[in-house]
């Protein structure tokens, strides 16, 4: 198998930014990569992403620097990641910028020629670069570039079309490659490797709707998991605040759209039936700018969705269903355009109205997984010779993500992990097993599962059990989480994974089957739904994305820990780890005034608004500077509308 | 189609009033690539908001012919659905397009029926029912050089600066999901025999760039094989079923412009 310089061989799982990243370092460093994913890697989910890459160039004189961003991503993340790394990933996000400004990447960009930068959520300064509002796409696009050049120096080679089954360990549980299955054909084959990157992204499909890709399900995370690789914060899922509903997806529409003016609004009254354009301001309700003065629309996400989520429940929903405006109408069409052109069409091709001319309608959607596979400081998971990077790993984002951070997390963990990847598998003892039989003996273990899904027989369809776990997991295991709603939840994907068993795969062709495939990653959706179920009823707080009105506020004293699952056959296995807290103390979060949220900064307000380019102001500006200022007084003399559950 | 009209006044999205109770969707079926191709026909039931992934996926579910056969669940390949990765892409009642993005409500209005048919691209190897394989195109990126030759991957500072106006038009070609629309309704292109407008415009993309540039001629050589620019018959389709709005047509003129010089002057250089 050893055919290079010091003969090691790395396979990586996963074809989208992370994974590109590490491909793309190892075979820099003269190493053969097994390069693997389900889907032509340029068609991976990384390709969704819209709004941009955080990383604090400061070209904008704001004094914006790397440890205010490792702040504010800590401070988003409600204090639960573990610092080193992601004070690492923000001093390195600069240079990541540049590399790809290197690569080609139609950056958007400042009359001087300079690559602009834009607001997100969870931060008061211009910080995230951006290519129109297709930053995932283009960056996608130009990892792939680079990996294909190598591919065609004959360095990496790509299988795609080829889906990850399960890991090749020995018996001192070491990993020492993996087994993967042919989408057409079904062959199952061998991948010996030294070391192996997991990089296969999240696992919205346990949700059925979300706003991710459909080859997001998190199986091959699954299937480490129960092979012995930890899984950390299962619990702390995104709930985006503004998707488009739809009937086979949740479409996102990105934060940019809020970064560049964007207002959420519902009418105040909530029996009011006019369209949108004929409210008018003062009958409006801008409840985030109303309650968050200081951030008004870019407060976090948890924040927002929660508030949306609320305002809804509360009855003040569009004509009462579950929606609110997302209003840009005030920002002249042609500056709409240009900045946030993809995600309008997008708006437009699914909905049918412009969002230039009317406002949007959206609600929240199940977007990201903050939790993922256990790894240390170097992307190393606790199986030797496997490591994890991108969003199947658990390690920067705490319990909330903010919005911008996932592509620069997904190249920083790629990039960390194939170094220490390539320094794992020159030192590694190979111990024969190249030649003891340990993958021809997974190899058979995972025909044989094939050979029994296959014959599978019963009334039972697994589409259907797909759709039941989608709908339970959506209900419960989102927003809002109570414990008796989260033991029915578990109680309920018990019942769902009896049921598959006489579930047939109901197709007589293989060739090229969607079902066989489909019924192994729903076997491993239905034990990772158990884990983030069972982490939520264990975790007695509020944190981030994980609220329970029965425990609303943030316990540290208590719940300062990560959740650690570990798989048996009976039930997850829980532990907790104390949280590495060395460089910020933790504080509660606070989003309505700027001091509080950025007290670490030493002195929030002295960075100054810049405003934006291109973000001029039809009308309404008035209006909203006026009731900025007046709720500003009412927080400061009163702090009513603190962030509920953080007092 | 489109809500605004482009003068800033707001149009109503026409919308189907009288939906039929039922659609019916004939899909074009195969088993492996080696066996005929054939048709069955589906009912669904009409509901509001149905695209034809979840068309597809209501088929899925309960694999019964309009006649009450039991079948085996057609085939197609989807990931992104929001038409951007590419992968859906199938011919829709003689139009090839996304199947996410295709909005059954939009295709009953343009038909004035009840009926849609799905095939398969028909210029790539047809994998099984709607599948096809699309890899000689990542070949024609490969072939074209389709990427920066950078020094390393290392911290070397920011890359050259730009202006609005050659970023916006690399923009416009960088958005390309590789879904072969373009090559679909090329006259010119079968068996895989012209390189394409989707690589053409990668060409251009590149060769537009500063550090592109200094490897331009590698891209324009790639042009002027058999397969080349110069089988570009000029019918404009491509253009016209572009998902993305690429300015297809603008970079092949562009980059035949170069090839024609590059050819005429090149030896010069060397």
């Amino acid at each position: 198998m050893a055919t290079t310089n010091n003969g090691i061989k790395i396979a990586v799982v996963g074809g989208g930014l992370a994974g590109l990243a590490a491909a793309m370092k190892i075979a820099e460093a003269g190493h053969e990569v097994d390069l693997l994913s389900v889907v032509p890697v340029k068609r991976s989910h990384s390709v969704c992403a819209q709004g941009g890459i955080n990383g604090a160039v400061n070209t904008k004189g704001e004094g914006d620097s790397p440890y205010k961003h490792f702040d504010d991503t800590v401070y988003g993340g409600d204090f639960l990641a573990n610092q080193p790394p992601v004070e690492k990933m923000c001093d390195m996000a600069p240079e990541i910028i540049y590399l790809f400004d290197r690569m080609g990447v139609p950056f958007s960009r400042t009359k001087e020629g300079l690559m602009d930068f834009r607001r997100f959520g969870g931060t008061l300064h211009h910080r995230t670069a951006f290519a129109g509002a297709s930053t995932g796409q283009q960056l996608l696009y130009a990892l792939d570039e680079q990996v294909r050049r190598y591919e065609s120096e004959g360095k990496v080679n790509k299988y795609e079309g080829w889906e990850m089954l399960s890991l090749v360990m020995d018996d001192h549980q070491v990993c020492r490659g993996l087994i993967a299955m042919n989408l057409q054909t079904l062959e199952l084959k061998a991948f010996a490797a030294d070391a192996v990157i997991m990089a296969t992204g999240g696992p919205g499909l346990i949700w059925g709707k979300s706003t991710n890709s459909q080859v997001c399900t998190g199986s091959a995370v699954s299937a480490c998991y129960q092979q012995g690789a930890k899984y950390a914060n299962g619990e702390f899922i995104q709930v985006h605040p503004t998707s488009i509903p739809g009937e086979d997806k949740l479409r996102l529409m990105s934060e940019s759209a809020r970064g560049e003016g964007g207002r959420v609004w519902v009418p105040r009254n909530p029996g009011d039936s006019r369209k949108p354009q004929d409210i008018p301001t003062g009958e409006r309700l801008y409840f985030l700018e109303e309650k968050y003065p200081a951030y008004g629309n870019l407060v976090p996400r948890d924040i927002a969705t929660r508030e949306i989520f609320q305002t809804c429940l509360d009855g003040y929903g569009i004509n009462g269903e579950n929606q609110v405006y997302l209003d840009l109408t005030h920002i002249p069409a042609e500056t709409l355009t240009r900045k946030l052109g993809a995600i309008l069409e997008i708006y437009e091709m699914f909905v049918g109205d412009d969002p230039r001319y009317v406002p949007m309608r959206i609600f929240p959607g199940v977007h990201y997984s903050m939790g993922g596979m256990w790894v240390d400081f170097d992307q190393r998971t606790n199986v030797p010779g496997l490591l994890a990077a991108g969003e199947c790993d658990y390690s920067i984002h705490g319990a909330n993500r903010l919005g911008a951070n996932s592509l620069l997390s997904c190249v920083y963990g790629g990039f960390v992990a194939a170094p220490s990847a390539i320094e794992y598998a020159t030192n590694v003892e190979r111990n024969g097993s190249e030649t003891n039989g340990i993958h021809a003996a997974e190899l058979k273990r995972q025909q044989e599962i094939n050979d029994s899904i296959i014959k599978r027989e019963g009334k039972e369809n697994q589409y259907k059990i797909h759709e039941e776990l989608g709908k339970i997991m959506t209900e419960n295991v989102t927003v809002i989480r109570y414990n008796d709603k989260l033991k029915e939840t578990d109680e309920k994907i018990l019942e769902l994974e009896d049921r598959l068993e006489k579930a047939s795969i109901n197709d007589s062709n293989l060739w090229a089957t969607m079902a066989l495939p489909q019924a192994r990653q729903l076997q491993n959706m239905l034990k990772l739904a158990r884990v983030i179920t069972l982490g939520a009823l264990n975790r007695d707080e509020s944190r981030g994305a994980h609220y329970k009105p029965e425990f609303p506020d943030r316990n540290d004293e208590e719940w300062l820990k990560t959740t650690i699952a570990e798989f048996s056959e009976e039930s997850p296995v829980f532990s907790y780890e104390d949280v590495d807290i060395s460089g910020i103390e933790p504080r509660l979060r606070d989003y309505s005034s700027k001091s509080k949220a950025a007290k670490a900064n030493g002195n929030g307000s002295e960075s100054k608004q810049v405003p934006e380019q291109g973000h001029e102001q039809k009308k309404d500006d008035e209006n909203r500077a006026k009731i900025t200022n007046e709720d500003k007084e009412t927080i400061t003399n009163g702090e009513s509308f603190k962030e509920k559950h953080d007092q | 189609m489109s809500a605004a009209n482009g003068n800033g006044a707001v149009a109503e999205k026409e919308t189907l009033d009288n939906p039929p109770q039922v659609i019916k969707v004939n899909i074009k079926r195969r088993e492996n690539l080696d066996s005929q191709q054939y048709t069955e026909t589906f009912e669904i039931p009409y509901r509001r908001n149905l695209n034809i992934i979840s068309v597809l996926m209501d088929i899925r579910k309960h694999p019964v012919t309009a006649d009450g056969k039991e079948t085996t669940p057609p085939v197609w390949d989807m990931n992104c659905l929001e038409q951007v990765c590419g992968i859906c892409t199938m011919v829709i009642n003689g139009r090839v397009r996304q199947s996410c993005s295709a909005l059954v409500d939009d295709i009953l209005i343009e038909s004035g029926g009840n009926t849609i048919d799905l095939q398969p691209m028909t210029k790539f190897p047809n994998v099984r029912d709607l599948k096809v394989d699309r890899n000689p195109m990542f070949d024609h990126l490969k072939k074209v050089h389709a990427w920066i030759e950078l020094d390393g991957s290392y911290d070397l500072g920011p890359g050259p600066k730009t202006s609005q106006e050659v970023q916006s038009e690399r923009y416009a070609y960088s958005r390309c999901m590789t879904c072969g629309c373009c090559l679909e309704a090329c006259p010119q292109y079968h068996d895989d025999n012209y390189i394409g407008p989707q690589a053409i415009a990668q060409v251009r993309l590149f060769n537009m760039h500063p550090t592109g540039k200094n490897t331009r001629d590698d891209r324009l050589e790639a042009l002027m094989d058999d397969d080349g620019i110069a089988n570009c018959g000029n019918s404009q389709n491509c253009v016209q079923v572009c998902p993305m709005g690429l300015p297809l047509t603008r970079a092949i003129y562009e980059t035949n412009r170069e090839v024609t010089v590059h050819g005429l002057f090149g030896w010069l250089r060397k």
